[in-house]
């Protein structure tokens, strides 16, 4: 069924709030959908990949297939967001990846106008055997946040599969921020994530994120880069357990704290197998000396320098 | 008169004298060398004239082109046209080497960016979306660190142990930059306990703790190469209780 005038209105009008990100999302090679509130305001389908889309009172619950042995050459855009200033959108999500697939998702989230947003969701992504999904979410909020941010995910990367994942904040305040993923690895699979979030004024960021590698050699690397100021909050809670011979794992979490924001992370390693390994690496506090000095020496001047360095530390 | 001069400069820290009673000119448009042996003071002065931050509660002035910088702070003194280089260069993990050699540039374009990093030996079209993190070597850190530096145009170059850590190509290629300092007129006061780069220098300084020991042509200080010392009142490597001893 086409699109209304109204829909086609209001795509182009989320759209223009991803700035440049939105221009990308041309072609008819191009995978694309588009989700303002409970309603598809816009999408193209490209073959090999299936997505049907049911409406809720509140949001949308979406089955997307990424059919067997489809390799698709081009990104899909997932665009989910709400233009009013207020209101609720939940996203219930099954993915599935099959055998030998690949799918890299870009899933952009904005809400520019957001007061009191909340944005759900509930995902259940299953990547079967020899398939790779990425799944990349970046954020545009408004200037002051208003926005409430609950994403729970679970994940199963089945046997020499591949996850990679990316959580950025590329525009506007945090809000509220609150999300959990589950994943549990097959052997030789290959599980990458990473959160990318920079906190300002009341700002709560919770990171909750489990990782078991159940089979052999599967590997997984878990990383959070956050910095904080003013009165936020930032909470990382990296759990890893390598439960198979060959399983290894990294959890690395990097937090800059400036002003009166707090920041406290929670590692869990866990290694159940006498071949499996697992390292930890966490650093809280102030931006690093040396690298203030080093800008400043260039004639930065400290909130400049300071900027600099967290621009780079969230990618 | 020099571009940069320091007048009766001393530097206490934690109770040790680290500069004493220093009284020093560095011409304009010339290459120095600080040489001496280590805790002789050569970084403490670098860093005191940058004003890095526990090098500022210092007796004595600090002048640029006669006026006194001592109250200035580092960004303060970077924008009248003093850097520094370190002899190991900081990571920063994620920044890109554009964003990074562009941070202090006159002009930002990433013509000038592409520019810098050529004069460095470095092939833009590699380096110049990679980050300035542990996946460049040291030599190649040292590399994009001095092409930060010519981009920001400075008239003074503190560069400590420009050779440490580099192999003899980028060694060359930091000659190259020495020379391209001169050309544009800017003063470069480089710290080094390599003959091979006291070669590039035009004038010296021998340091020795806290204090300048001798100074003049190249040639006049190149014995202190011959044992790693020149005849003076002080161990190589003194304690504090012979400083205070010498100082008293």
């Amino acid at each position: 069924m086409s699109p209304t005038q109204q829909q086609v209105e209001t795509a182009r009008e989320l759209l223009a709030s991803l700035g440049e990100i939105g221009g990308h999302i041309k072609g008819d090679d191009i995978a694309h959908l588009e989700i303002h509130g409970n309603e598809v305001v816009g999408a193209h389908l490209v073959p090999g990949l299936d997505v049907d889309v049911d409406q809720i009172d509140d949001g949308i619950e979406a089955h997307i297939r990424v059919r067997k042995g489809t390799r698709l050459a081009k990104p899909v855009h997932l665009c989910f967001g709400m233009l009013p200033e207020e209101g609720l959108q939940h996203i219930v999500m099954d993915v599935e990846a099959e055998e030998d697939s690949y799918a890299s998702v870009q899933a952009h989230c904005t809400f520019p106008n957001a007061v009191a947003i909340t944005h759900k969701m509930d995902a259940v992504v299953r990547i079967a055997p020899g398939a790779t999904y990425e799944y990349f979410e970046r954020h545009l909020h408004g200037k002051e946040g208003g926005v409430i941010v609950v994403p729970k995910t679970k994940v199963h990367v089945g046997e020499g599969a591949r996850f990679k994942t990316e959580f950025e904040l590329i525009k506007g305040q945090a809000g509220e921020i609150d999300f959990e993923y589950d994943v549990d690895c097959d052997a030789h699979s290959l599980l990458d994530m990473i959160a990318r979030i920079w906190g300002r004024g009341h700002d709560k960021i919770t990171i909750r994120e489990v990782a078991r590698l159940n089979g052999e050699e599967a590997t997984a690397v878990l990383q959070s880069h956050i910095a904080v100021k003013d009165d936020a909050v930032a909470d990382v809670y990296n759990s890893l357990a390598a439960n198979a011979a060959g399983a290894r794992g990294h959890v690395d979490c990097k937090e800059i704290v400036q002003g009166a924001a707090v920041a406290r992370a929670v590692p869990v390693v866990e290694v159940n197998h006498p071949r499996a390994h697992i390292t930890h690496e966490a650093a809280i506090g102030s931006v690093d000396s040396r690298q203030l000095q080093t800008l400043m020496a260039r004639g930065l001047d400290e909130e400049a320098a300071t900027d600099l360095i967290i621009e780079g530390l969230l990618g | 008169m020099g571009v940069l001069e320091l007048k009766n400069v001393s530097l206490t820290l934690g109770g040790k004298r680290v500069l004493s009673d220093l009284t020093v000119d560095f011409w304009d448009g010339h290459i120095h060398a600080l040489v001496g042996p280590n805790g002789a003071g050569k970084s403490t002065l670098a860093n005191t004239i940058m004003g890095l931050p526990g090098y500022t509660d210092i007796t004595g002035d600090i002048l640029l082109d006669g006026e006194r910088i001592n109250d200035l702070t580092v960004d303060e003194r970077a924008r009248r046209g003093i850097t520094l280089s370190w002899q190991e260069p900081a990571r920063f993990e994620g920044l890109r080497v554009d964003r990074f050699v562009l941070a202090g540039a006159k002009d930002k374009s990433t013509e000038t960016a592409r520019h810098v990093l050529e004069r460095v030996g470095l092939d833009p079209d590699r380096y110049l979306k990679r980050a300035v993190d542990r996946t460049l070597s040291g030599g190649e850190r040292k590399r994009v660190e001095l092409a930060s530096i010519l981009s920001m145009e400075p008239r003074i170059v503190l560069m400590d142990e420009p050779d440490s850590g580099i192999d003899v190509e980028a060694l060359n290629r930091i000659f190259d930059a020495l020379a391209d300092f001169k050309d544009r007129g800017a003063t470069v006061i480089m710290i080094t306990h390599s003959q091979e780069v006291l070669k590039h220098a035009e004038h010296a300084f021998l340091m020795c703790c806290g204090s300048i020991l001798d100074k003049g042509a190249v040639g006049r200080i190149d014995d202190y190469f011959g044992d790693h010392c020149m005849p003076c009142d002080h161990a190589n490597q003194p304690d504090e209780d012979e400083l205070k001893g010498d100082l008293a």
